[in-house]
């Protein structure tokens, strides 16, 4: 017989979970394995709630078994190491973001790519080395291999530094990748949530000259007195649009509702590169001629490898980045859901865990 | 008045024009300005038929301008030059491509990226500087600034080089630019045509292992015992698409109609490149998950610059790469757009003018 997730493991756990497509989310008892030789074992003190948790406990993209317990942009302290523990100490700040396993040995692994391994191994809703399946942030406790954990260093705020774990090296992995990181270049943003709003933050600190291109013109303040970006465009404005056509070396497209492409497009320069990190589930219409004329592309990007992760972090704590948050109690999720799905947020909710989450 | 076009410039002219959207093309007079102090004239020795030579005759980009003299793949030899030509003399075998004039003081024209100029004059159906109608090499003779024409290597036939022109710069462009040129690298080349097959002989010689990713599956001995493709995937066969997954790391995307752009994203391996050379005149279907999930981009290029067009010509030069041809007389020229529609050509027509256009 196949044992509930309260035994499964041996550490009782505690946390908020999904059980079905309404994604309500509601106490959850279940467990975790024991401090293995490579664990960290840390208690959860924050969690972000990324816009993927919604699409996850709504099995919008049809790969959810229930129950879920979401949540990948994990900060907590350590509380005991396995014996194999060379990065750690107990009393360290860390985190966890998207992934907490991979096969070690792949090519994608060996290039410090383990977000790109076909045997990656998601931090909720996977099944583990063990056959058990992962549970996710909005819990008390993690367990995970140390190869996974991420340091934190002092000077971040606890609170607005988990959302860097998946919205930080989302936008910070392409502007590297695809050398938008230079500084004089102009960066175009599009949406502006979780995502839009690290992306403005992590290009202003590079040097870059950044354009927010958003539907909703009153983010727009927000946007240049709050953020830092250069200029705002809004996207139903063809005459501001068409005025900034051929401007963008970049743009990261952070919108995942499908939309129009030919628009952003047109704001590339010659040889620009539009970098989608939203993943609309239907195809986008793509004309080939505005692309060869420009010599343009398009190209994606998904979160990035554990090194490139903390050396974004680094880069977060260099420059005094972290993400805007509105901390809410573990209680409040479910509006907070809500809201999230009307983009009713500046910019990330954070579930305070260590102060509001309590077995009923 | 409008001018008709044979009164427009002093230089008679005579070339093969299309007159309406059937495409048909037939005898059409016209004229060729005065040679100027940067202009070089050429009599056309050989034009090859392009497959937008096709899309414009019958106004499938809709913005053709009648009548049309296509043509953008001609070699010729120099009858006269103007008295502040430097790079050209009397008799030498010179070629024309896609581009006759461009602004000249952009950053594209600074960066030796005429075809990127805002302001690009195509050598047929454009305006030029002074306000008349461009037109292709389809005709006896062309009058061009010096700065694109290209000379054309000793070695280098004028039959197969002539494709070269447009053909070979469009595919070599991209290649260098997005950096498909590591030797041992996978190659895919999606449609083995005119553009296609250059790509094969590039591919080739840039030492990478190439794969043709065709829907005609009688193309497979041609692709690998002529061409020297190394395999052969036929986009309708499940079984062999499926055992190719993730195995290459960039395509080149020759074809010209719509077409599902998933299963060749679905070749390539992490980080690769899927480029598009070819024009369909509808769009095509991004899906964006692939390309989220593998870090692969899909790109465009057009043509190239001169100074990279030179390069590529010395390039095939020195590799003996010339296009495929099928040398035919100007009075064939219908038979033989017929015959581009339907693919029926390995790889390119190539019209003998100076032997077979006669007023």
């Amino acid at each position: 017989m196949a044992m509930s997730t309260e035994n499964e493991h041996p550490v009782k756990a505690f946390g908020w979970a999904a059980r079905d497509t309404t994604g309500h989310l509601s106490p959850f008892r279940f467990s975790r394995r024991a401090t293995g030789e490579k664990d960290v074992t840390f208690k959860v003190l924050y969690c972000g709630i990324c816009h993927s948790d919604l699409h996850n406990i709504k099995n919008e993209w049809g790969m959810t078994s229930y129950p879920v317990v979401p949540g990948h942009e994990i900060v907590g302290m350590v509380t005991e190491i396995g014996t194999k523990v060379r990065k750690f100490k107990v009393g360290d700040k860390v985190g966890v973001g998207c992934m907490v396993g991979s096969c070690r040995s792949c090519a994608n692994c060996k290039e410090d790519l383990e977000n790109y391994c076909p045997k990656m191994i998601l931090t909720y809703g996977a099944k583990y080395y063990d056959g058990t399946i992962t549970h996710g942030g909005y819990s008390d406790i993690m367990v995970s291999d140390e190869h996974f954990v991420i340091k934190i260093p002092d000077n971040l705020p606890l609170d607005g530094s988990a959302p860097l774990l998946c919205a930080g090296i989302t936008v910070y992995s392409p502007l590297k990748y695809y050398r938008l990181d230079k500084a004089g270049m102009h960066l175009g943003v599009v949406g502006l949530g979780g995502l839009g709003h690290m992306a403005v933050k992590f290009a202003k600190a590079m040097g870059l000259k950044v354009t927010v291109i958003s539907t909703s013109p009153n983010k727009k303040k927000e946007a240049m007195d709050h953020l830092g970006a250069d200029a705002f465009l809004v996207s139903r404005n063809t005459e501001e649009m068409e005025l900034a056509m051929g401007t963008m070396d970049g743009i990261i497209d952070t919108v995942s509702a499908v939309h129009a492409l030919l628009p952003v497009i047109s704001l590339l320069k010659t040889n620009g590169k539009l970098v989608m990190v939203g993943a609309p589930e239907k195809p986008l219409e793509l004309l080939a001629f505005p692309l060869l004329m420009g010599r343009k592309m398009v190209g994606g990007s998904c979160i990035g490898g554990i090194k490139e992760t903390q050396e974004m972090i680094d880069f977060a704590a260099k420059h005094n980045i972290v993400a805007d948050i509105e901390l809410i109690p573990m209680d409040y999720v479910n509006t907070a859901m809500e809201r999230l799905s009307k983009a009713d947020v500046k910019y990330r909710f954070v579930i305070d865990i260590v102060n509001s989450l309590k077995p009923s | 008045m409008a001018k008709s076009p044979d009164q427009e410039h002093p230089c008679k002219a005579f070339g093969w024009a299309a007159r309406d959207k059937s495409g048909l093309l037939s005898p059409l007079c016209f004229s060729r300005r005065e040679n100027g102090d940067e202009d070089v004239t050429i009599k056309i020795l050989f034009c090859g038929v392009c497959h937008s030579d096709l899309h414009v005759a019958k106004n499938e980009w809709g913005f053709t301008n009648y009548p049309v003299v296509p043509g953008h793949e001609m070699v010729g030899t120099v009858m006269k030059v103007g008295s502040d030509v430097k790079k050209f003399k009397v008799g030498e075998r010179v070629g024309v491509g896609v581009i006759v004039g461009s602004c000249k003081k952009c950053e594209s024209c600074q960066q030796d990226l005429e075809n990127y100029c805002p302001q690009t004059i195509f050598t047929y159906n454009s305006h030029y500087t002074d306000g008349t109608k461009t037109y292709g090499g389809y005709s006896d003779m062309i009058v061009v600034d010096e700065r694109y024409v290209l000379r054309f290597p000793d070695n280098l036939p004028s039959e197969g080089g002539a494709p070269l022109l447009c053909a070979g710069i469009t595919v070599y462009s991209p290649m260098k630019y997005y950096g498909m040129t590591e030797p041992g690298k996978h190659l895919g080349v999606a449609g083995l045509g005119g553009l296609g097959h250059v790509a094969v002989k590039m591919g080739k010689a840039f030492g990478l292992k190439v794969t043709v990713i065709s829907s005609s599956p009688k193309k497979e001995t041609e692709a690998i015992e002529r061409l020297g493709a190394d395999s052969f995937l036929v986009t309708s066969d499940p079984a062999k698409m499926k055992a190719a997954l993730g195995t290459m790391d960039y395509i080149i995307d020759t074809v010209s109609a719509v077409h599902p752009l998933l299963p060749l994203l679905s070749l390539l391996k992490l980080n690769g490149k899927l480029v598009t050379v070819g024009l369909p005149d509808k769009p095509l279907e991004l899906p964006i998950f692939p390309l989220v999930l593998g870090r692969k981009l899909v790109g465009g290029s057009d043509i190239g610059g001169m100074k990279e067009t030179q390069e590529m010509l010395d390039f095939c030069a020195k590799h003996g790469i010339t296009a495929d041809v099928e040398v035919i007389r100007m009075d064939y020229i219908n038979t033989a757009m017929e015959r581009l529609a339907k693919s029926d050509v390995r790889y390119r027509f190539v019209i003998d003018v100076a032997s077979s256009l006669s007023q």
